[in-house]
């Protein structure tokens, strides 16, 4: 089913959010507020939004180290989650994760693993739990076309693919990992042709089209909460960005100025859509309002942050374990 | 038989069985005592696995394809959704394959999300030394587990300890990562039938009391460290014998208490010699409890060389009766 008019402009409203909060996390790193590292997924939003606008919110996700956008995506509320880039007491992590895990459970993100593939055992995992308790909730994983290359990635969907857990293996193809291409990893370069070796559906789409990446992954959900089984969705994407705020890279670039060049100009995944919207009648006003209370929240979201404390020393061992079992009188002692 | 006479005053609370056996037992009452508990394994029905079969709904029991890393990955996810998985990953050598998922997701999760999520998962694995199976099989790996923040560390030395501490990992909200000596597994005992019947996890148990040195005893290192204090007692040498049974958290009080009252300490430990669970609490000791001691700390431990395939060069490798008796006469 396509989207309604309502979820079209929530759809833009997400994108927008990734989008201005990012362009915020870039120049508050550039100055010093954020510490660490930074990746954003400026470019990736339409395959991060398409995706997350096929689930229900007690879906489950997992992501990457390009972690904003998966959060946000999935409709999180953002003052948290600048608040833990800033490394804050009030971050969505409590300050301990950072801009690489800005995992928010309170939209189904169980983790934002900073190890390239780790996440995609955790969502397959969540689906085999959803299978067991007998409930009709996916597992979705984002992960990169490098970490299509990881064991988990291969080890994963032939589980999936046994058991037929309700899990979406969604890979953010944008290209390269870090300054490595596709090319020269991959031994063909649609990843999403691995998908048959494991004996399940795989779906390349267009992921600068946030429609045509909603309509497969409803597709696949749908298919998953039949009991049908996993499937494997590349989005051919690109991060109009850097791999990472102020990455230096030496020697000759990994990719050309013409190339990035014509991403920006002709496949900006807001732009292309914004042009669907207002072809679809959608009135520019409507979109601007959207863009200036997005931008609004963002605002809020840094005042927030800034004026937040940072945690306290004694606190760094808090969460370490959870509270431990309560044993029975007699075995307490 | 004096063991005889013993048994009818207690055949209504337990029962005489092996450790393999409290295994199984702990796992399928955990089983129909919970209906969030899954057990994830290679083979499940090996090793008196088949057990398992008739306790539970098939789809609570998985076994599972060659894929260490990742299915204990599955079972993190798993753990963080609302059920309770135990993975049993067979040989402690395969560790290394599951290590980034215990490590780096099952471990780090509950702080890393700032408390968000919770991670009630137990792995288990067996340790395969003295067995003639070469140094891939070999491995006491929990030293190196230990230096991972975030995770439970189990090393239970008696078939009653098995079951009551597995039984604890599963009721617990924490990963718990329980290694078993091979060596322990034809050890028979009466072990209690309550279904509630748990050992609390970071408690060491006082095997036997002594007044003269105390011997930690780490895992199946107990069997040899009891035949020597036995040996030692006959000789006029009292000696205290201590199992942590938990190494993370490790009782530190039971231990220290111990030294304070004898001044002496040997530790037993079949991992390898460099950094393990023996030179913690070494460690421990000295910065703790220095003025009790009368004499140095001993270590006895595997040295730093691979597990040989030959018993000619495997046996005189691992910690004995022999070489524990020599350790604390030297300190006598």
């Amino acid at each position: 089913m396509p989207l309604t008019k309502d979820q079209q402009l929530e759809t833009y409203r997400r994108m927008q959010r990734i989008r201005q909060f990012e362009e915020a996390a870039t120049r508050l790193y550039e100055t010093g507020k954020i510490p660490g590292a930074c990746h954003t997924s400026i470019g990736q939003e339409g395959a991060i939004v398409g995706a997350c606008m096929a689930l229900r919110d007690n879906d489950y996700i997992t992501g990457t180290h390009r972690s904003h956008g998966h959060p946000i995506g999935k409709g999180a509320k953002l003052n948290a989650l600048m608040a833990e880039l800033m490394g804050k007491a009030t971050g969505i992590c409590k300050g301990r994760g950072g801009s690489m895990h800005l995992a928010d459970s309170s939209v189904g993100i169980l983790g934002e693993s900073a190890i390239v593939g780790g996440g995609i055992p955790l969502a397959t995992g969540a689906a085999l739990s959803a299978q067991v308790r007998g409930t009709d909730q996916v597992g979705l994983t984002f992960f990169g076309d490098g970490a299509s290359n990881q064991g988990t990635f291969h080890e994963s969907i032939n589980m999936a693919a046994i058991w037929k857990l309700p899990v979406i293996f969604f890979c953010e193809n944008n290209g390269y990992a870090i300054t490595t291409s596709v090319a020269d990893s991959h031994g063909q370069p649609d990843i999403a042709k691995r998908a048959e070796g494991y004996g399940i559906p795989g779906v390349i789409v267009d992921g600068q089209d946030v429609s045509a990446v909603y309509k497969v992954t409803a597709e696949a959900v749908a298919r998953a909460r039949a009991g049908q089984g996993p499937t494997l969705i590349e989005a051919k994407t690109y991060r109009l960005v850097e791999h990472q705020v102020g990455l230096n890279t030496q020697g000759d670039p990994y990719r050309s100025p013409e190339e990035v060049d014509h991403h920006i100009k002709h496949r900006d995944p807001l732009t292309l859509y914004k042009t669907v919207l207002l072809k679809a009648g959608i009135s520019e006003a409507a979109l601007s309002q959207i863009e200036a209370d997005v931008a609004a929240s963002v605002t809020e979201a840094i005042a927030y942050a800034e004026e937040s404390p940072f945690p306290a020393a004694e606190t760094v061992y808090d969460y370490m374990y959870s509270n431990p079992i309560n044993y029975p009188p007699q075995y307490s002692a | 038989m004096n063991t005889v006479t013993k048994e009818p005053t207690t055949q209504q609370t337990h029962k005489k069985i092996n450790f393999m056996e409290a295994i199984v037992q702990a796992e399928i009452e955990e089983l129909q005592r919970d209906e969030r508990v899954i057990i994830m394994g290679e083979d499940l029905a090996v090793y008196g696995g088949s057990a398992l079969f008739n306790a539970a709904d098939k789809s609570r029991l998985r076994s599972l394809p060659i894929s260490e890393n990742s299915f204990s990955g599955l079972a993190v996810g798993a753990a963080m959704t609302g059920l309770r998985p135990i993975v049993d990953l067979t040989i402690a050598s395969f560790m290394y394959l599951a290590s980034d998922q215990i490590i780096n997701q099952a471990g780090k999760l509950h702080y890393m999300t700032g408390g968000q999520m919770k991670v009630p998962v137990v792995f288990r694995c067996s340790m395969w030394h003295g067995s003639a199976i070469a140094a891939q099989h070999s491995d006491r790996p929990y030293p190196m587990f230990m230096n991972a923040p975030g995770l439970k560390i189990l090393a239970p030395s008696t078939p009653a300890e098995m079951k009551g501490l597995l039984k604890s990992a599963v009721r617990d909200d924490d990963p718990v990562v329980i290694f078993e000596d091979n060596a322990l597994w034809p050890v028979k005992e009466l072990v209690p039938t309550d279904l509630d019947f748990l050992i609390p996890i970071g408690k060491a148990d006082i095997k036997k009391t002594g007044s003269d040195v105390t011997l930690v005893a780490i895992s199946g290192c107990r069997l040899e460290a009891m035949k020597a204090a036995e040996a030692l007692e006959d000789e006029g040498i009292s000696v205290e014998v201590i199992d942590p049974r938990t190494l993370v958290p490790l009782d530190k009080e039971t231990i220290i208490n111990s030294v304070a009252k004898t001044g002496r300490l040997v530790i037993v430990d079949s991992a390898n010699r460099t950094c393990n669970a023996a030179a913690e609490i070494a460690a421990i000791v000295a910065e703790e409890a220095f003025e009790s001691l009368k004499k140095p700390i001993q270590r006895l431990s595997t040295p730093d060389v691979h597990i040989p395939f030959s018993p000619a060069l495997e046996t005189q490798l691992y910690p004995s009766k022999a070489s524990i008796m020599a350790a604390v006469k030297k300190i006598l």
